[in-house]
C-alpha cells in the first residue's frame, strides 16, 4: 500500500527527501556538532518554523481541501503549547521547590512541596492555589493526553455546534474567529488558572535536564518538530489522496451535491476539523517548549489570520505549498522585524522595515489573492508536466447551490 | 512676668464686677466684654471650659460672633499683654495690624512682642465649628450656608440636630429647605432623643433612594460579630450565624480563639517549627527525621512532644469540632433598641428594592448607548456584508480611519465643537474614498469569492493598521468632545447617563433613520435592492452594477467613518481601536440577520444588553463578559442560524 | 407493483406564495413516470422536497416498505436511503477526475472513517468502467471533469446517479443540452432503470416524454392538474389551457 501510496502521491516522497536533507545540515552545521555555523537561536527558530509548517500543512486540509476558513487553528495551537507548558512548568518547578525544601531541617512532606510548587507559579497573579485545571499537570504522560484531548474536544464541541447548525462560509470562518477571541480573552483573566497574561514561561528548560546544553536541546526539538512535520505530512496526504480526500474536495466545491450523494457532510467536516485540530496542538506543544514562553496574546485571532495568510501565499489545495508559504513567510516575517534588513533611504523619508514589514505583507497578500491565487506552490506547475492539482472552476468556498445558513434561504 | 500680672488684673477685674458685665451683656452690643469676662478660657481654651465661652457668646446674639468664633478657630485672634483686649491681628514685618474685634476697624498696630497668638487645639476648634454651624445654617450668604449643609452631611453629629431643626425656620431658599429637612429627618433617625422620634424620622426616609440615606440605615445597623455561649440576653441580635455555611469553620474558630473562649489552634507551619526547635540527635521526640516526610509522622513526633509537654496539646480537629458546637455565633446591632433597628431593616429593605428597580434602569441606559454604538460600528457592514455580500475584514480600520481624521482635524481647527461639525463629513468623505477606492482596485476582482473577499481585506487591514502605526505612533491620540458633552444627565443618586452617550445615541438614530430613507424611498435604495438581487436583470434595465456596487460600498465605509469619529469621542484613538469593535460589529450583523437593517439594530441591541447584563452580575471582569457573550452568541447561532430577523422566501436566497 | 413513495396533502410556501399547493403523489416500484407542467409549477421544488432540501409547511412523505417519513431525514440519510437525484443544472465535482466522481458516487458506506480506510477492489473498479461504458465516458475517465463538454456532463451526472445504484430515480430534464442520438440513449437508460426501479422524469420535450412511453403526471400551480397516459393529459382541456391558452 505504501508502495502505491507513495508513488501516487510523489509530492510526499520529495517532501520527506528534502526535509530530511535539511534536516541533516542543520544538525552538521549547528553548534551541538560543534560546528556553530548555525546558531543555536537560530536552530530554534527553524524548529520553530517546522512546527509551523506543521500547522499550515493542517490548515490546508480544513481550509484548502476542505473549504473550511478556520480562523480558530492557532488557539488549537496555542492550547497544545499551554498544555505542555502546564507540565514542563510544574515538573521544574517542582524540582527547584524540592531542592529547597531539602535544606530545611525537616523533610518536606509530599503537601508541602505541591503548596510550594503552587506558590511558586501562580505568585505572580496573588494566588497559591492550584486551578483546577491543573489536576493532571504532574503527570508527564497525562499532560501529553492532554495536548491530544484538550483541543480535540474543543475542537469536536465547537465543530459539532457549528457544523451542526449548517454554518458555512464566511460565517463559519466568523464563528471561529469568536471561539478563538474567547478564549483569548478567557486565557487573559487570571481566573483562567493558567496565569492571566503573563502565560507560562521558562518552557525551554527541561526538567532534570540542566546539564544537557541548550545546543544539544535544541537539535533534538528541531529533529522532533522535524518528525513530526514529516509524519503529519504524511498523515495529511494520505487522508486527502483517495476517496476521502475525494469526499472532501467535492465538499469544498459542492457541499449539498456531496450530501446528494448520501454523504453525511457534517461528519466530515467535523472529523477533518478535530484531526486538524489535534494536529495543530501537538505542533503547538513543539513549538512552545523552543520558543520558552506562551502566553494568550498567541492565541488572540491575528494569529490564526496569519496561518491564513501562509497558507494563501503558499498555495491552498496542496500541501507542500502550505508548508513552503508557513516557511518563507514566518522566515521573512522575522528576518524583517528583526531590524536586520537595510533600510531604504528616499531622501524625504527612510523607509526601516522593521516598521513597514507589515504594510508590505499586507500589500502582497492583496497581490497574491488578486493576482496569483495558486501562490508560491503555483510555481511548482511550471516545472512539472503534470498537473498535480487540477484547475479548479468557481469558487473556493461553499457554491450558491449549497445549503447555507447565509441570507435566508428558504428552510423551515 | 508683666503680662501675667496684667492677666490676674483682669481676671480679678472680671470676676469682681459682675454688675459691669451684667451691663454690657444688657446692652448687647460688647464682644469684647464677654471676652473679656471668660479671658481666661477664651485664651487658653480646653474641651471643657471652651463651652461656657460658646453659651455665652451665643446667648449674646452679637452679630460679630460668627466671625469671632471663625477667626477663634482659624487662630488669627491675638490677645495684647498690655491691657488684655482680644484683636483680629495680622502681621506686618515686624508689627501686628489690629482691629476691633466688635466693629472690625483698624484698631493701630503692635509690636509682635505684645500679641499673643491664641492656639485652640483640634478639639476645642471641633467645638467651635460645632457652635458656628447654627450661625452658618442662618447666615445670609447663601454659599455659606450650602457650605454648613455640605460640612454636616459629610460628618453627622448628633450635636448638629437641634442647630439644623432651628435654622429651618429663617430659611429662604427653597432647595436649601428641602435639603435641611431631609437632613434633619436622616440626623433625627440616628440621634433623635425617643424611640418615637427615631421610628418616625426612620420610617420618613423609606421613601428616599439618595446613597447618604442608605448610608444612615445602614450605620443604625451596623453590627459587630459575638460568640458566647448562649446567645446573651437582651441584646439586639441581627441574626446568629452557622459555622460552615455563614462563615468559614476556621474563621469561626478564630473568632473562638480571640474571645480567649478555645486554645489557638496549630497551623503546620507551627507545628513544623516545633518540631525544628526539637530535633534532638536525628530524631524528634523518638520518630527518625526520615520519618517526618508524610503528615502521620509528624502527627506522632507532636504528639510525642506534647505528651512529653514540651510543647502544647496539639489541637485535633474533634477539638475544634467541639468547640463551635458549644457556642454560638451571632451579629449583634450596636444599637441597642430592637423597635428602631427592625424599623431601619424594613425602611432599607424598601429602599433597596427601590434601588434595584432603579439600578436596572440605570443598567438599561447603559445597555442603549452600548448598543447605539455597536449599532453605528455594525451598520456600515451591515449594508456591504449584508446587502453586497461583501465581507470587509478592513471595516475596523475605516473605523479608526474616521477617528483619526477627527484627531486630525481638531490638531487644525482648535475649536472642539467647530471641528467636531467639521470632522463628521470630512471622516464620511475620506473612508468613502477609501472605500470606493478598495471596491475598485480590491474587491471588484473578488465577488462571488467571499473567502477571498475576506483574506485581501484582511490583508488590507493589517496594512491600514502598521499605516496609521507609523503615521500616528502607538500611543493613543485624544479625541475632546466640546465642553457641552462633558458631564452626565443625571437623574438620582442611582440612575445617570453621561451626555456624550447620549449624543451617540442620537446619532445612532439619525443613521437609522437616513440609511431606512436611503434604502427605501430613493432611487439609489431602489437601485441597490435591484442590484442585490438580481444584478443581471438590473443591468438590463439600464441599472450599472458596478457604480451601485460602488456607491454601496462607499456608504457602508463612510459610515464606518462617522462611528470612527464617535467611538473616538468616548475612547481613545489608538490604531488598534478597530480591530477591538471588528468582532462585535460581525457578531451584531450575523445576530441580528444579514441584510436587513432592522436585524442589526436588533443584533446591536441584543449584543449591547447582553453585555451589560453579564457586567452587572460580574462587574469586576469586563473580559469574562466578552468572553461570556460570545459563548452566548455561538450557542445563539445553534437556534436561530439566520439571526434574530431572517428574510424568507426564495428572493432572499439563491 | 407495491408503492414506494407517497406524498400527500404537501403544501409549502416561500413568504405567502404558495409553491406546492396540497400535492399528492404516488410511485410504484418499478415504475416510470414523466412530469411536466409550465415554469413555476413546482416541478423543482416537488424533488427539493423529496429529497430533503426543502422542508413542506404541512403534509406527509412516506416511504419504503416500512412507510418511513422522508420529513425527518437529512438529505444524506435520504440518499443513503435509496434516493438518487439528477439536477437540472449538471452539478459534477469539475475539479475531480471523471473516475474519482464515479467513485464518490458508487454505492458503498458513506461514514467518515470507512471512507477514510477505504481501498479500492476491482469490483469497484470494474462497476466504475461499465457505467463508464454506458455513458460513453470510458475514454474520458482520467480526465477532470471540468473539461467535459456540456452535454458529457449530463451524461456523468447520469452515471453518477445510477453508481448510487437508488431505488427511486428523480431525473430533472435529462436531455437538455443533448444530440438526438444521445436522447435515445438517455431514454434507454431510463426505461432500463425503470425496469427494476421507480424512475421519476422531469422533462419539458414532449417528443422526449413521447418516447419514454410512460404515465405523465401534468404539475400546475403547485398540485396535480391530471394524470394519465401521454394522449390523455394532451387532450384534457384544462392542460391545454395552461399549456397553450396564455
Amino acid at each position: 500500500m505504501t508502495r502505491t501510496f507513495l508513488t501516487q502521491n510523489r509530492s510526499v516522497f520529495w517532501f520527506l527527501l528534502a526535509l530530511g536533507i535539511f534536516a541533516l545540515i542543520v544538525t552538521v552545521l549547528s553548534e551541538a556538532a560543534g560546528n556553530g555555523m548555525i546558531s543555536t537561536s537560530f536552530v530554534k527558530t527553524l524548529g520553530k518554523t517546522l512546527c509551523l509548517m506543521l500547522v499550515a500543512v493542517a490548515m490546508d486540509v480544513v481550509w484548502g481541501y476542505t473549504g473550511i476558513l478556520s480562523l480558530g487553528h492557532m488557539a488549537f495551537f496555542g492550547l497544545g503549547g499551554y498544555m505542555i507548558g502546564m507540565w514542563l512548568m510544574y515538573a521544574r518547578t517542582e524540582i527547584i521547590v524540592t531542592e529547597s525544601l531539602l535544606a530545611a531541617a525537616i523533610p518536606p512532606t509530599p503537601q508541602e512541596i505541591h503548596d510550594s510548587i503552587g506558590t511558586q507559579i501562580f505568585g505572580v497573579v496573588g494566588s497559591s492555589e492550584f486551578p483546577a485545571v491543573w489536576i493532571f499537570a504532574h503527570s508527564f504522560w497525562l499532560q501529553i493526553a492532554m495536548v491530544v484531548l484538550v483541543p480535540g474536544l474543543l475542537a469536536l464541541v465547537f465543530g459539532w455546534l457549528a457544523f451542526r447548525s449548517r454554518v458555512t462560509g464566511v460565517y463559519l470562518s466568523i464563528l471561529t474567529q469568536a471561539m478563538t477571541l474567547a478564549l483569548s480573552l478567557y486565557l487573559f483573566q487570571n481566573e483562567s488558572g493558567l496565569r492571566g497574561n503573563n502565560g507560562l514561561s521558562g518552557l525551554q528548560n527541561l526538567p532534570g535536564l540542566d546539564d544537557v546544553p541548550q545546543a544539544t536541546l535544541s537539535i533534538a526539538f528541531f529533529w522532533a518538530s522535524a518528525v513530526a512535520l514529516g509524519l503529519g505530512y504524511v498523515l495529511f496526504a494520505w487522508v486527502t489522496s483517495g476517496k476521502f480526500g475525494s469526499v472532501i474536495r467535492g465538499i469544498r466545491d459542492n457541499e449539498s451535491r456531496v450530501r446528494f450523494l448520501g454523504y453525511h457532510v457534517e461528519g466530515y467536516k467535523l472529523f477533518v476539523f478535530t484531526l486538524t485540530g489535534i494536529v495543530a496542538g501537538i505542533a503547538g506543544a513543539l513549538y512552545y517548549p523552543q520558543a520558552g514562553i506562551i502566553n494568550p496574546n498567541e492565541i488572540a485571532p491575528i494569529a490564526s489570520i496569519y496561518l491564513a495568510v501562509w497558507v494563501a501565499i503558499g498555495g491552498r489545495g496542496r500541501l507542500y505549498g502550505a508548508a513552503l508559504g508557513a516557511a518563507f513567510v514566518s522566515l521573512l516575517s522575522s528576518w524583517f522585524t528583526s531590524g536586520a534588513v537595510p533600510s531604504v533611504p528616499l531622501g524625504f523619508y527612510t523607509i526601516q522595515w522593521t516598521d513597514w514589514w507589515l504594510v508590505l505583507l499586507g500589500v502582497s497578500f492583496v497581490a497574491v489573492t488578486l493576482l496569483a491565487p495558486k501562490g508560491i506552490g503555483g510555481l511548482f506547475d511550471l516545472v512539472t508536466t503534470r498537473h498535480p492539482v487540477p484547475e479548479r472552476i468557481g469558487d473556493f468556498g461553499p457554491d450558491k447551490g449549497a445549503r447555507r445558513t447565509v441570507e435566508g434561504e428558504e428552510e423551515k | 512676668m508683666l503680662r501675667a500680672l496684667f492677666l490676674a488684673l483682669a481676671l480679678i477685674l472680671g470676676l469682681c464686677l459682675p454688675a459691669s458685665r451684667a451691663v454690657a451683656q444688657d446692652a448687647g452690643q460688647d464682644l469684647q466684654a464677654i471676652l473679656q469676662t471668660h479671658a481666661e478660657e477664651v485664651a487658653s481654651p480646653g474641651r471643657r471650659s471652651v463651652g461656657t465661652v460658646i453659651d455665652a457668646l451665643t446667648a449674646s446674639g452679637l452679630p460679630g460672633v460668627p466671625l469671632f468664633l471663625e477667626r477663634w478657630a482659624d487662630r488669627s485672634v491675638y490677645q495684647r499683654s498690655g491691657d488684655g483686649l482680644f484683636y483680629y491681628a495680622e502681621k506686618q514685618g515686624n508689627e501686628y495690624a489690629l482691629s476691633d474685634i466688635a466693629t472690625g476697624e483698624a484698631a493701630g498696630t503692635a509690636p509682635a512682642s505684645e500679641m499673643t497668638e491664641i492656639r485652640p487645639n483640634g478639639g476645642v476648634r471641633r467645638v467651635i465649628g460645632t457652635a458656628l454651624v447654627q450661625f452658618q445654617l442662618s447666615d445670609p450668604d447663601i454659599a455659606r450656608r450650602t457650605a454648613a449643609l455640605d460640612a454636616i452631611s459629610r460628618s453627622p453629629e448628633a450635636d448638629q440636630l437641634e442647630p439644623l431643626r432651628n435654622s429651618i425656620e429663617g430659611e429662604t431658599d427653597a432647595g436649601l429647605l428641602a435639603r435641611k429637612e431631609r437632613l434633619v429627618g436622616m440626623l433625627a433617625a440616628r440621634y433623635g432623643d425617643t424611640q418615637e422620634a427615631r421610628i418616625a424620622a426612620i420610617e420618613a426616609l423609606s421613601d428616599a433612594i439618595a446613597v447618604d440615606v442608605r448610608a444612615v440605615l445602614n450605620q443604625i445597623l451596623t453590627t459587630r460579630p459575638g460568640v458566647a455561649a448562649e446567645l446573651p440576653e437582651g441584646a439586639n441580635i441581627a441574626r446568629t450565624l452557622t459555622p460552615g455555611d455563614d462563615l468559614t469553620e476556621a474563621e469561626a474558630y478564630a473568632q473562638l480563639v480571640e474571645a480567649g473562649l478555645a486554645p489557638a489552634a496549630q497551623t503546620p507551619a507551627q507545628i513544623k517549627a516545633a518540631l525544628t526547635d526539637n530535633i534532638d540527635g536525628g530524631s524528634v521526640g523518638g520518630v527518625p527525621i526520615g520519618q517526618l516526610a508524610t503528615e502521620a509522622g509528624r502527627d506522632r513526633a507532636y504528639a510525642a512532644l506534647a505528651d512529653a509537654g514540651t510543647v502544647p496539646a496539639r489541637v485535633t480537629e474533634d477539638d475544634v469540632e467541639t468547640a463551635l458546637a458549644s457556642h454560638v455565633f451571632y451579629e449583634e446591632y450596636t444599637e441597642s433598641d430592637s423597635a428602631i433597628t427592625d424599623a431601619a431593616r424594613e425602611a432599607l429593605d424598601e429602599i433597596e428594592t427601590r434601588v434595584a428597580l432603579n439600578q436596572a434602569l440605570d443598567l438599561g441606559l447603559d445597555a442603549l448607548s452600548l448598543a447605539s454604538i455597536y449599532f453605528l460600528a455594525a451598520i456600515g457592514l451591515a449594508i456591504t456584508f449584508g446587502v453586497m455580500g461583501v465581507i470587509n475584514m478592513a471595516h475596523g480600520e475605516f473605523i479608526m480611519m474616521g477617528a483619526y481624521t477627527g484627531y486630525v482635524v481638531q490638531q487644525i481647527i482648535p475649536d472642539y465643537t467647530l471641528s467636531l461639525i467639521v470632522a463628521l463629513p470630512l471622516a464620511f468623505a475620506v473612508t468613502f474614498g477609501a472605500g470606493v477606492a478598495m471596491e475598485r482596485l480590491v474587491i471588484r476582482w473578488l465577488y462571488h469569492r467571499p473567502l477571498e473577499t475576506l483574506l485581501a481585506t484582511f490583508g488590507i487591514s493589517i496594512a491600514l493598521q502598521q499605516l496609521a502605526k507609523n503615521i500616528f505612533g502607538t500611543q493613543a491620540r485624544p479625541l475632546t468632545s466640546p465642553s457641552w458633552l462633558d458631564g452626565a444627565w443625571v437623574i438620582n443618586d442611582v440612575v445617570s447617563i453621561a451626555n456624550i452617550r447620549i449624543a451617540i445615541f442620537v446619532l445612532a438614530l439619525i443613521f437609522l433613520g437616513l440609511i431606512l430613507f436611503v434604502l427605501n424611498k430613493t432611487r439609489l435604495g431602489l437601485e441597490v435592492r435591484a442590484v442585490t438581487q438580481n444584478p443581471g436583470m438590473a443591468a438590463s434595465m439600464g441599472i450599472n452594477p458596478d457604480k451601485i456596487n460602488m456607491l454601496t460600498f462607499g456608504l457602508g465605509s463612510g459610515i464606518a467613518g462617522i462611528a470612527g469619529v464617535a467611538i473616538g469621542l468616548y475612547a481613545k484613538v489608538t490604531s488598534e481601536m478597530g480591530a477591538d469593535y471588528i468582532v462585535q460589529s460581525f457578531m451584531t450583523v450575523v445576530v441580528g440577520g444579514v441584510g436587513n437593517v432592522w436585524g442589526t439594530l436588533a443584533g446591536a441591541g441584543l449584543i449591547g444588553i447582553l453585555q451589560k447584563g453579564i457586567e452587572f452580575f460580574n462587574p469586576s471582569n469586563t473580559l469574562a463578559a466578552q468572553t461570556y457573550m460570545i459563548l452566548f452568541i455561538i450557542l445563539f447561532i445553534q437556534f436561530r442560524p439566520k439571526g434574530i430577523v431572517a428574510l424568507k422566501g426564495r428572493a432572499a436566497g439563491d | 407493483m407495491k408503492t414506494l413513495l407517497e406524498m400527500s396533502g404537501v403544501s409549502v410556501s416561500f413568504d405567502g406564495f404558495k409553491a406546492i399547493n396540497n400535492l399528492s403523489f404516488r410511485i410504484g416500484e418499478p415504475e416510470l413516470r414523466a412530469i411536466i407542467g409550465p415554469n413555476g409549477a413546482g416541478k423543482t421544488t416537488f424533488m427539493d422536497i423529496i429529497t430533503g432540501k426543502t422542508r413542506p409547511d404541512e403534509g406527509t412523505v412516506i416511504y419504503g416498505e416500512k412507510s418511513i417519513s422522508l420529513l425527518k431525514m437529512s438529505e444524506s440519510q435520504i440518499a443513503m436511503a435509496g434516493v438518487g437525484r439528477k439536477f437540472q443544472k449538471p452539478t459534477v465535482f469539475e475539479a475531480q477526475t471523471v473516475r474519482e466522481n464515479l467513485a464518490m458516487a458508487l454505492k458503498n458506506k458513506r461514514g467518515p472513517f470507512d471512507v477514510l480506510l477505504y481501498r479500492k477492489t476491482r469490483r469497484g473498479a470494474e462497476r466504475i468502467e461499465e457505467l463508464a461504458e454506458i455513458i460513453g465516458l470510458t475514454d474520458a475517465l482520467p480526465r477532470v471533469a471540468g473539461e467535459l463538454s456540456h452535454g458529457q456532463k449530463q451524461w456523468l451526472e447520469i452515471g453518477m446517479l445510477l453508481a448510487q445504484d437508488p431505488r427511486l430515480l428523480l431525473v430533472d430534464e435529462p436531455a437538455a443540452g443533448m444530440t438526438p442520438a444521445e436522447r435515445e440513449h438517455t431514454t434507454d437508460l431510463l426505461k432500463r432503470a425503470a425496469e427494476k426501479h421507480a424512475v421519476v422524469v422531469v422533462e419539458h420535450d414532449m417528443e422526449f416524454i413521447r418516447r419514454l412511453d410512460c404515465r405523465v403526471t401534468v404539475l400546475c400551480e403547485g398540485s396535480v392538474l391530471a394524470e394519465g397516459s401521454l394522449d390523455h393529459v394532451t387532450s384534457n382541456p384544462e392542460v391545454i389551457e395552461v399549456y397553450l391558452g396564455r
